[in-house]
């Protein structure tokens, strides 16, 4: 992702003529998002999972539940934390290691995106106040790469959660004791859709793959909620936008997040 | 961070925020350019209670060599924060969220800055937070915008940030400490006021499709401001009077 070659640079300008002709490199209108295959529950093992393919970018989400110690601040909040990584199979540049400031910022994004449109009733999730919470781990893998990790991973994590069911667990003994029962689903209360934006030239268009990716100047990830509201947003790359162009983005976002919201939801009623 | 009293009123009925500011006004901002010996190009800021020390170097040679571009200088963003910044003592090693906000920021002054005429080079921004008090990033990458021109370093425009946000169902300019652990949403905006671009833009909290609007714009015209003091600051150590 990081080199460039001739090609690349070949590419680059191909895709920018094709763009002054409205056109895209794969067919796409600009605001048309790639074909998105979700598979449910690919991780029985897991309280919940998801194998998303976004075009070939491809990524598996899976959440553990398990109780936890809360944050000192918030006894009475349970934790949710998303990550997400990079495997090495995902792509020839990609490196074990300590994570990338790319990686950390596709992580934080993801991770913000669901937190902040409140998808997750933490406040549910108390155990015992102050002693121990339930925790949710959404955790993203990529698997192969063609752009737009944001997307994927979100999705991804979306559909897990939606799909994942939780034990109970009861406070005996100064510790948390599980209960014997069906698990039951998540305290869900929005789905939030993230939507990026990449900006080639002065052209915008909706989840850019890999080659696109590598000829975007500036890109924008916008998270939406049920609601129609906007809940997280992030700027990235190496150029600005207008305001024109951020309002007009955030737009984009609600009106495509709701197509991919419906698809979504349709993962999730495919496993029940 | 912690906020420091939960049950504070963010905004009273004659429209009055918890630190007696209109829903409009920016806490006092103080810039200096220069200050460091050592540094090409430095520059410090005083933001409400917030206070950022940054340097510039370069442009240098890369090292890593590996890192060098053929053709263009590359920028390198360093945001630290010092373990006495915040109310419980910060581990010193850069954490994730330190890691993000130096990209971030990175990402925000490149469209600023002439790296292509330093091709093989790099240019190297470090900030240091020395305290802390809510809106960080948007007062280090307008210290950071200073330093760099103080640096001499070829510049289309200087960025200004500043952030928005909605506290109490209210759009309002410049969010504190408190309003951003309390308030309803925190939008850091980035803008190039000449180039008329926006170069960081990043949110958390709930807006509708309007207020969302009104915070980018309401955060573009409070970066104007900035931008005043920002110039102030060079044309005070350069034109201005002796001494610095």
């Amino acid at each position: 992702m990081a080199s460039k070659t001739v090609l690349d640079e070949l590419k680059r300008t191909q895709i920018l003529e094709l763009l002054e002709q409205g056109k895209r490199i794969d067919g796409r209108a600009f605001d048309e998002v790639r074909e998105l295959v979700i598979e449910a529950n690919a991780i029985p093992k897991a309280n919940g999972s998801a194998r998303v393919r976004l075009g070939d970018t491809e990524v598996i989400c899976g959440v553990k539940i398990q109780p936890d110690r809360p944050f000192p601040d918030t006894g009475d909040r349970g934790l949710f934390i998303c990550t997400a990584e990079l495997l090495p199979l995902s792509h020839p540049t990609v490196e074990t290691g300590p994570p990338q400031p790319h990686v950390i910022e596709l992580a934080r994004v993801v991770d913000r995106g669901i937190r902040e449109s409140h998808m997750i009733d933490v406040s549910e999730l108390v155990i015992k106040k102050d002693k121990s919470v339930i925790g949710v781990f959404a955790d993203n893998v990529v698997i192969d790469y063609d752009g737009n990790l944001f997307d994927a991973c979100s999705y991804a994590a979306t559909v897990a959660l939606l799909t994942s069911k939780t034990p109970t667990w009861n406070w005996v003994d100064e510790k948390p004791a599980l209960v014997e029962g069906d698990p039951t689903a998540l305290p869900v209360s929005t789905i939030p859709v993230s939507i990026t934006m990449a900006k080639i030239g002065n052209h915008i268009v909706v989840d850019p793959n890999g080659d696109e990716w590598a000829s975007m100047s500036a890109r924008v990830t916008i998270t939406t909620d049920s609601d129609g509201n906007i809940c997280a947003l992030q700027k990235g790359g190496s150029d600005g936008f207008t305001l024109d162009e951020m309002v007009q983005c955030g737009e984009t976002s609600i009106r495509v997040g709701k197509q991919i919201r419906e698809k979504l939801k349709a993962a999730q009623e495919g496993v029940q | 961070m912690g906020g420091r009293d939960a049950t504070m009123v963010l905004l009273d009925e004659n429209g009055i925020r918890c630190d007696g500011r209109k829903i409009d006004e920016p806490r006092k901002i103080m810039i200096r350019a220069g200050g460091l010996k050592n540094a090409d190009g430095s520059a410090y800021i005083e933001f409400g209670d917030n206070k950022i020390l940054v340097g510039v170097f370069g442009p240098r040679d890369v090292h890593p060599k590996h890192m060098s571009n053929t053709d263009t200088g590359i920028l390198r963003v360093r945001y630290h924060m010092e373990p006495f910044s915040v109310g419980e003592r910060k581990n010193p090693a850069p954490s994730r969220r330190e890691i993000e906000i130096s990209k971030v920021i990175k990402e925000a002054l490149e469209p600023a800055v002439m790296l292509e005429k330093f091709p093989r080079t790099a240019v190297d921004v470090f900030i240091e937070v020395l305290q802390a008090d809510g809106g960080t990033r948007c007062a280090a990458l307008s210290a950071a915008s200073v330093a760099l021109a103080d640096a001499g370093i070829p510049m289309r425009d200087m960025v200004a940030a500043i952030a928005s946000g909605k506290v109490a169902d209210t759009i309002i300019l410049d969010v504190n400490n408190e309003e951003d652990q309390a308030g309803q949403a925190d939008m850091p905006v980035g803008y190039m006021p000449n180039l008329k671009k926006i170069t960081l833009l990043q949110l958390d909290g709930v807006l509708t499709s309007e207020e969302y609007k009104k915070c980018v714009t309401v955060g573009v015209e409070g970066c104007k401001l900035v931008y005043e003091i920002q110039k102030q600051a060079l044309n005070d150590k350069y034109f201005g009077k002796k001494g610095d």
